[in-house]
């Protein structure tokens, strides 16, 4: 039997019956780390510690005292603090930083028994679409090399899916879990702003910034994110609300479903592979009883450009810490301190970070900010009441998670205004806070899976788990080989 | 020049910092000593380090309303936290949080007394903020062209108050920051110490001819930290300006820092190239709510206000207003001077006593631990109320129960200054010192009376002046007049 071709939640009751031990989950999946290498999908690799952790909590196994998420192998993404390992955001910024403490969602997973298996690669500080932007290399995608995985955090999808990792967290600030979970044939959860804390998260744009799960079924995730959820009271931005202690079990029935179909979200340059399969798994849903509803979100065509500013935004403020006074990397050429900061960042960081960090700046600047920053708030909150609207039409929307499926390496290296576009259906969750979801729904021509996202009100992660899992069952993600 | 000397105006804005005596900083739970070795005081939030999130501290809101309670300000439904951003090696963020746009108080006024008129100052704002940490250099311990950085005071608390421009001249401006301070003091949320910094004054001047109709350029100067040195700056400053405006030259506008030892200003930048702060919404905190509820509840804790006090003390306790206004200027003193009074029963005898006697010691003996001179002084007034001890006694009791740090009544027996108000025994001794000077009686008798006072000043000298000067007065009388 190979243990990695199993999901947590098949492998779980193995685990507690005795047939296999967290030890031999651990060694097998280490052999793929071992062999996983060329796709470059981790920046750590922590096999010694999830040796002895895996003996330890077999051990709470046979005492019938191991935590909900014992045996779970899982990858983390490296903006995400694991005390006493390097957490480098892929930058050569950080690229010798060790995390002084641990973030709360490793905190939550490691008492409920998870075992690390790595830190996983990324774009820079989570800036791409790609995860070409890394100081360690662009990761390629399981299914086929040529392509990339997505980003930014395409290092822990590509983990999960060549089966380095039986499951990842990842942080999504404009769509950076749901699209490398769609290029990589994987659910993906972009939970409800405030639901998981971001403390220990290295922030991008904190008012953006969630962290999630991405795992191989749906069932997983929503085990994951019942771990992770919750409030913590070194976020203020976290929320107390209190989600039900099992939710990811029903199925919810799809002939009582609304199901919202945005216009706009059709009307853009989709590729026709993508369409074909979003269109097909609507009308399935359809079949089996549920409404369609069109619905419009007439500020939607915004979004892109009012992300890009907030999140620069905050990206060029949040970034600042990065100058090389109490610690990560500082150049020994400066000459004075203006000449210490400037060296310092020119040469710490790489040129999509740069890019964004000027933008931000400039956006911020006087003369500027109510040209640029101040409108975009405003659109901001346009489109979070276009949703509202929606949703007093219907119970969840449905669209494509990227017009594409994974494009090749270096394809859109060069021209960053069509890599942000690649963005165009998933930001608008970022914006608004709504908990969004990635579920395969089909492949192209080419064999790479499509992505389908679901969105709904806040807090409404049970039911997008439930509906996910009625999709599930008419589209199953198809096998992959190792990469 | 005399006819011009009237035609000028002054106008000055005072901007404080007021250190909150919170037990832990704004952000997080780092303790706020003073004096801890450097970077002791420390914690991933206040060091800025990737991941960490700042809570707000409930308390330092708490005091910020106090404040503004106080001065009749507006306190906000709503406030807003904002970023303020610039490079500096001991600001470990890149960027200070504090309040821009929308602040916790707005709109109040402070009364002064200015050439023993009322005056009200009105208030612009009061916004809490976060201090930054301490550079240190040019100190012995510090190797040539080093710089060390202590980050303990990084995240303390602090409150701006800033005035609107209607100081009109350095006597105001410094009464103004008396007022403050005493407010301060009174509602106990902070020190308001000048000299140690937790207090600390940038004042904002210009001066104009009278006639003019806009404000010229002003100039703002820092580094304040003494009241002798913020009238010294404005004095010089006035001077400056004086001289520039009536010899026709331009004002440009600039901040300057005072050198108290030369006492001189020195420019540090001008305006034209002062920074953009890029201020925006701190997105790592949420709006700040604040419930009429909690208003009520601090309303209800406010402790008696200066000018409150004032007014009890001249209604209870006949004081002239002068002497009300001496004993209310710190909360200690007050509360000193009532309980003295309650121990005496008479409040003339104990206002004078403070006010000729304590003051001076004041600070020493405030700053002790053991708090047994309080009684000791109502035993030693009690003792001048009965007069078993002259007040001339009582004083050089007092002074060495200030250094010996012995009781009254130790000291008394020691140095024997109880007060001889033995008839038979003063007699004794008025009649020998009038034998003993014969001349002089002899003169009194042929009609130079203010010899008087000589016998009285030969009494005294002989007793150490211990005699009852009422006693020794009337015997003295009737000696005289019989012979
Ligand atoms: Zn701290």
């Amino acid at each position: 039997m190979d243990v990695t071709r199993l999901d947590f939640s098949q492998i779980h009751p193995l685990l507690l019956n005795g047939s296999v031990s967290c030890s031999r989950i651990v060694r097998d999946y280490l052999k793929n780390v071992n062999e996983g290498f060329p796709l470059n999908a981790f920046i750590s690799i922590l096999a010694e510690d999830a040796q002895i952790r895996a003996q330890k909590i077999d051990a709470k196994i046979r005492q019938k005292r191991a935590g909900k998420l014992a045996g779970l192998v899982v990858a983390v993404k490296d903006n995400i603090l694991v005390k006493g390992i390097k957490t480098t955001c892929s930058s050569k910024m950080l690229a010798d930083f060790v995390a002084p403490y641990n973030a709360t969602v490793i905190d939550c997973l490691l008492k409920e028994d998870a075992i690390l298996i790595g830190k996983t690669n990324m774009d820079e500080f989570a800036m791409g679409s790609s995860n070409e932007n890394s100081f360690f290399g662009a990761v390629k995608n399981p299914i086929d090399h040529t392509k990339v995985p997505g980003g930014s955090s395409g290092g822990s999808a590509a983990a999960v899916a060549s089966r380095q990792a039986m499951a990842a967290l990842g942080s999504d600030t404009g769509g950076s879990i749901r699209q490398p979970a769609a290029f990589c044939g994987l659910v993906g959860l972009k939970p409800t702003y405030g639901s998981v804390s971001r403390y220990g998260l290295i922030a991008y744009a904190s008012s953006f910034d969630q962290i999630g799960p991405i795992a191989r079924s749906v069932e997983d995730c929503a085990k994951i994110f019942s771990v992770i959820a919750g409030h913590d009271s070194r976020d203020s931005t976290s929320s107390t609300h209190r989600y039900p202690a099992q939710f990811f079990s029903d199925i919810a029935p799809v002939s009582s479903l609304k199901i919202g179909v945005p216009k706009q979200f059709f009307s853009n340059d989709i590729e026709p592979d993508v369409k074909r399969n979003i269109e097909s798994s609507v009308e399935k849903l359809r079949q089996k009883g549920a409404q369609i509803i069109s619905v419009s979100l007439p500020h939607a065509d915004y979004s892109v450009p009012a992300y890009y500013i907030i999140a620069t935004a905050e990206a060029s403020s949040n970034l600042a810490r990065f100058d090389g006074v109490g610690y990560g990397f500082r150049s020994d050429e400066a000459k004075d301190i203006g000449n210490f900061y400037a060296k310092n960042r020119s040469q710490g960081f790489g040129e999509e970070v740069k890019r964004r960090i000027l933008l931000g700046t400039f956006v911020l600047s006087r003369g500027y900010y109510e040209r640029y920053y101040r409108k975009a708030q405003t659109i901001r909150s346009l489109i979070r009441r276009d949703f509202s609207a929606a949703f007093q039409k219907c119970d969840f929307l449905i669209t494509p998670t990227s017009p594409t499926t994974a494009f090749p390496i270096a394809a859109r290296s060069y021209d960053p205004l069509a890599m942000y576009l690649s963005d165009v259906f998933t930001v608008a969750a970022n914006l608004t806070g709504l908990p969004a979801l990635s579920i395969p729904c089909g492949q192209d021509r080419d064999g790479l899976p499509v992505g389908l996202q679901l969105m709904a009100p806040r807090f409404a992660e049970p039911f997008l788990f439930s509906v996910a899992k009625a999709v599930e069952k008419f589209c199953p993600s198809g096998e992959i080989e190792n990469g | 020049m005399a006819e011009r000397e009237k035609k000028y105006r002054v106008t000055i804005g005072l901007e404080a910092h007021a250190q909150l005596n919170t037990k832990s900083k704004l952000f997080c739970s780092c303790p706020t000593k003073f004096g801890a070795p450097p970077n002791t005081q420390t914690c991933p939030v206040c060091l800025g380090l990737p991941g960490a999130l700042p809570v707000l501290n409930k308390k330092a809101v708490e005091s910020a309303i106090k404040l503004g309670l106080a001065m009749k300000c507006r306190i906000a439904k709503e406030s807003i936290f904002a970023r303020k951003n610039y490079f500096y090696p001991d600001l470990p963020k890149g960027y200070q949080i504090t309040q821009f746009d929308r602040p916790i108080c707005e709109s109040g006024f402070l009364e002064i007394k200015s050439n023993g008129k009322k005056k009200k100052i009105s208030i612009g704002r009061i916004h809490l903020e976060e201090d930054a940490g301490k550079s240190i250099h040019n100190e012995p311990f510090v190797p040539s062209e080093a710089t060390l950085i202590d980050l303990n005071r990084c995240g303390i608390p602090l409150l701006e108050i800033v005035t609107e421009p209607e100081l009109r001249s350095p006597d105001e401006a410094v009464d103004f920051v008396q007022r403050l301070q005493q407010m301060l003091r009174f509602l106990q949320i902070s020190n308001a110490n000048l000299e140690q910094g937790s207090l600390r004054c940038d004042a904002n001047i210009s001066v104009n001819t009278a006639n003019a109709r806009e404000l010229s350029a002003k100039t703002e100067i820092k580094n304040l930290n003494s009241l002798k040195a913020l009238a010294r700056a404005l004095v010089h400053e006035i001077e400056r300006q004086k001289k520039l405006i009536f010899s026709g030259k331009v004002l440009n506008s600039a901040t300057v820092l005072w050198d108290d030892k030369n006492q001189t200003t020195r420019t540090m930048r001008s305006k034209e190239t002062a920074h953009d702060y890029r201020y925006f919404s701190e997105p790592d905190l949420l709006p700040l709510k604040i419930s009429a509820d909690l208003i009520k509840k601090i309303e209800s804790q406010m402790p008696e206000l200066p000018s409150a006090k004032i007014a009890r003390f001249l209604q209870e306790y006949q004081l002239t207003e002068a002497d009300a206004e001496i004993l209310t200027l710190t909360p200690p003193r007050a509360d000193l001077f009532e309980w003295i009074t309650k121990q005496i029963g008479d409040a003339s005898l104990a206002s004078k006593w403070m006010i000729q006697e304590f003051l001076r010691y004041e600070n020493n003996l405030f700053s002790q631990k053991k708090r047994t001179w309080e009684i000791d002084i109502a035993e030693l007034l009690t003792l001048v109320k009965n007069q078993k001890l002259s007040w001339r006694a009582a004083k050089e009791i007092f002074s060495e129960m200030v250094v010996a740090k012995k009781s009254p009544h130790e000291i008394m027996k020691q140095k024997q200054l109880f007060q001889l108000s033995d008839e038979a025994k003063l007699e004794e001794i008025i009649r020998r010192i009038i034998d003993e000077n014969q001349e002089a009686l002899a003169q009194y008798r042929a009609g130079k009376k203010p010899l008087f006072h000589y016998f009285v000043g030969q009494i005294m000298q002989k007793t150490g002046g211990r005699a009852d000067p009422k006693m020794a007065n009337k015997i003295l009388r009737a000696i005289l007049d019989s012979m």
